[in-house]
């Protein structure tokens, strides 16, 4: 067949009398298929037997990996799979209002875990709206698993009802994805999924199943992990290190005067806190954290330095510039940390631990590469490095707490009331943090209140931090403090949240009070989208175009959910409303109304160095 | 700057000055008042390359593999796609422009693929690298035979004879298979179909042989 384009087609010839079949290619057993598949999708009977079918694959697939909750919304091809869910009451299912809210829910399960999280959503927009949930946990490294249902397999291809090709638009985006047309195939997709997600560098993973492979009848037995790594030969994380790198990172240890330890989510996602500490210790080292990396050494700890990059402690940016050594574990140099690359650390050697060989000379080129998991790596570096005497690290140490003392001084953390009484957002922070005890979940949300949280909550311990740092997805808060909270209910979850974000998934506040979720919100109110405001301020010249974010009476909407809601607006009302929101038996709100134009420094423009951070701006004009 | 057996010749400090004076570890030595630029990974000379890919003969890889080239801002100058003797795995040949660092980091963004199984940089090696290609030259009766007698010459082979036209397969290196088109670009081409290159290392060395299974 020639097609061109351009040209109609010729009309057709006038028929005979005889009815023709509108069924392109009638009589045919693929006409066929197509017609049967038509006709399941209007007549949706409701199968009374119970065989084993793909659904129960699905479920028999969550309970082997160990899901003990998932986060879905039904919709017309994916109901088989809700046709068999009350069979299966070990499996908690948690009804978002959105698919959105429940991928950042599994992925925020996922974080305070470190298992995988599994979202669930129908095709078409159902698994479009997923996808936001899902590049969130791509660029963070997030262990996900997300499910689809599509259209029958003989309508793919054909622009039914709520198809849209899914695996194409997750492709990119996720570490490996499929599409299940036979019910056989779903033990081993599943399995594989699973061990995809949270093997090497986590990810996710998705999987999207015809409908009619979900209604398949299966007696298909689910694989061994064995099996399951026998049948992926393209994929054997690189889990040890080389022996003759770590020679060479330790002697680059030994050598260094002004060492700096850059520690990233690698070192959360491989559990290896307690060797990171280990080695700081043994070596003197110094801690910095990128924004995920928070969490990774008690903040308290002597050796812990602080939040490095664009709004990171000037403090921290200085010993990085002034460092001859940098010891990056499970961190990849994103633009937030380095700034311009040029001016990055202009005297230090680097040796960049990674699991991902990807990641290694990417962004920054480094002396010595060594991909492995962190916890193997820093367990195998830890009897090669010489134990350092904290006296010959003195003079270092000391300017360091200098350096410190200075930069904490003189930013306005601690300032309390900022300008004319008004509440200051660091000054929340700081008051959440110390009235939790610094042993809550801390979700945050994109922008200023993000940036805050990670300079002033105080993190003491792993996976307490919960943000999207890597997409920087604004509305994740709320959501991924759901999955937060059913991954750790042994503490309290606060979801740090702006206006801004708080009103692009505000409709997940239903499912906290539905599912008994006992989420407490912390709504810094600016009544601006904070970081575009300070943006606009500083460097397009005070062009505030969109940067008024007018809401709603945010007190009234919590109570139209039925959640109780607290309003602060004055520094003496913040311990009242924290403490009050912490009483409440189930989900509750604050509503800190903050000062309208507060910004978060230091800051590093973008395209600037890390030497070149802005620490107040009075104006261009003053 | 001269690195010394203390120090890494890079630190802030520099060379000790005197074995008395120790400088504050922060000071800026003078002769650095701007420290030196990072150098940024890559920067070296920009030239073809050849990866070799074995690769799950699924449905999708060359989706997976094009879109990976596409987001990771890498240009593919041609792609030649077959099976290989082993019934599950299909071969690739990229041939991509850029520096050593920039393939290196391609190649290791192909490994990320659940679907890729080795891949394998092999501009520096000796290999056999040949190309396809179709060309319809418009010929008349009166430089018909000046055509066919130029690609006896170049080692063609005449596929099809017309009465306004001749279609010749060319194979060899790329080059050879440049200078051929460049040649009978005078008379005309009316369409012209190539199939890029595929490369095979010389020696007994084998890729399929490599790929642990």
């Amino acid at each position: 067949m020639t097609m061109t384009k351009g040209q109609a087609s010729a009309p057709p010839s006038p028929a005979g009398s005889e009815r023709r079949s509108h069924i392109p290619g009638d009589g045919t057993a693929h006409a066929a298929a197509v017609e049967r598949a038509r006709r399941a999708m209007l007549d949706d009977a409701r199968p009374r037997h119970r065989t084993r079918i793909g659904a129960d694959v699905v479920c028999e697939a969550l309970l082997l990996q160990g899901v003990d909750v998932f986060f879905s919304y039904p919709g017309g091809v994916i109901l088989p799979l809700y046709d068999v869910l009350g069979d299966y009451p070990q499996l908690r299912h948690i009804l978002v209002r959105h698919e959105q809210g429940g991928a950042h829910a599994a992925d925020g399960y996922a974080r305070v875990t470190g298992e995988v999280g599994v979202c669930m959503g129908t095709s078409g927009p159902g698994a479009t709206n997923l996808v936001t949930g899902i590049g969130t946990a791509l660029l963070d490294s997030v262990p996900m698993v997300a499910i689809t249902g599509n259209v029958p397999s003989a309508l793919i291809g054909k622009d039914a009802f709520q198809e849209i090709d899914i695996n194409g638009i997750t492709l990119p985006m996720t570490k490996h994805n499929y599409l299940v047309r036979d019910a056989n195939d779903l033990p081993r997709v599943l399995a594989e999924a699973f061990h995809i997600a949270r093997s090497g560098r986590p990810g996710p993973v998705h999987v999207d199943i015809t409908k009619d492979a979900l209604q398949q009848e299966t007696t298909a037995p689910h694989p061994t992990h064995d099996e399951v790594v026998a049948g992926l030969p393209g994929f054997r994380p690189n889990m040890e290190a080389n022996g003759r790198q770590l020679k060479l990172a330790a002697a680059e240890i030994a050598k260094a005067q002004r060492p700096v330890i850059l520690a990233g989510h690698g070192v959360l996602h491989a559990r290896a806190w307690d060797e990171l500490v280990a080695l700081a210790e043994k070596a003197q080292i110094p801690v910095a954290h990128t924004l995920l990396g928070i969490g990774a050494i008690d903040e308290t700890h002597p050796l812990s330095y602080g939040f490095m990059g664009m709004h990171g402690w000037k403090h921290v940016n200085r010993a990085i510039q002034s460092a001859d050594l940098l010891l990056a574990i499970g961190m990849r140099f994103d633009d937030r940390v380095t700034g311009n690359v040029r001016t990055y650390a202009p005297y230090a050697r680097i040796v960049h631990v990674d699991i991902d060989p990807a990641e290694i000379g990417k962004n920054v080129a480094v002396e010595v590469p060594i991909v492995g998991d962190a916890k193997r790596v820093l367990a195998a570096l830890l009897p090669m490095v010489d134990q350092v005497d904290p006296a010959t690290r003195a003079d270092y140490l000391a300017e360091l707490a200098d350096w410190r003392k200075d930069s904490e001084g003189s930013s306005w953390h601690g300032s309390g009331a900022w300008r004319d009484g008004l509440l200051s957002a660091d000054y929340v922070i700081e008051r959440i943090g110390e009235l939790t005890n610094h042993a809550a979940t801390y979700v945050a949300d994109v922008g200023q209140n993000q940036m805050w949280l990670a300079r002033y909550a105080g993190f003491r311990r792993p996976n307490t931090h919960v943000s999207s740092g890597g997409l920087g997805t604004m509305g994740y808060s709320v959501p991924a403090a759901m999955g937060a909270a059913l991954g750790a209910p042994e503490r309290e979850t606060w979801a740090i949240t702006g206006d801004g974000g708080f009103q692009m998934t505000f409709q997940e506040l239903m499912t906290l009070v539905a599912d008994r979720i006992p989420v407490k919100i912390a709504l810094l109110d600016n009544k601006k989208l904070g970081m575009i405001r300070q943006w606009q301020e500083i460097i397009y010249g005070g062009n505030y175009h969109s940067a008024h974010l007018p809401g709603p009476d945010f007190a009234k909407l919590a109570d139209a959910f039925g959640i109780p809601a607290f309003r602060a607006r004055t520094p003496d009302d913040v311990d009242p409303a924290i403490v009050a929101a912490q009483a409440v038996d189930g989900p509750a709100l604050v509503w800190f109304e903050i000062a309208e134009e507060q910004n978060v420094f230091p800051m590093m423009p973008a395209g600037k160095g890390l030497s070149d951070l802005i620490e107040k701006w009075e104006g261009a004009d003053e | 700057m001269t690195a010394d057996a203390s120090s890494n010749g890079r630190s802030p400090g520099g060379p000790a000055s005197g074995a008395a004076t120790t400088p504050a570890p922060h000071a800026p030595p003078a002769a650095h008042a701007t420290p030196p630029a990072r150098a940024l990974p890559g920067g070296g000379e920009t030239r073809r390359h050849t990866l070799v890919a074995i690769v799950l003969d699924k449905p999708g890889v060359l989706n997976r593999v094009s879109s990976l080239m596409r987001a990771r801002n890498f240009n593919i100058d041609s792609l030649a796609v077959s099976h290989t003797d082993q019934p599950d795995t299909s071969r690739m040949t990229i041939t991509l422009h850029g520096d050593d660092v920039a393939v290196e980091q391609a190649a290791k963004q192909l490994y990320r693929l659940i679907d890729v199984l080795k891949v394998q940089d092999v501009t520096s090696d000796p290999v056999v690298a040949q190309e396809l290609a179709l060309v319809k030259v418009r010929a008349t009766d009166a430089n018909r035979a000046e055509i066919l007698k130029l690609v006896e010459l170049s080692k063609g082979r005449v596929v099809d004879l017309a009465g306004e036209s001749v279609i010749v397969e060319v194979t060899g290196p790329e080059s050879e298979v440049d200078a051929f088109v460049a040649l009978v670009r005078t008379y005309g081409i009316k369409e012209l179909v190539r199939t890029g290159s595929v490369v095979m290392s010389r020696g007994s060395s084998s890729i399929e042989e490599a790929v642990k299974r």
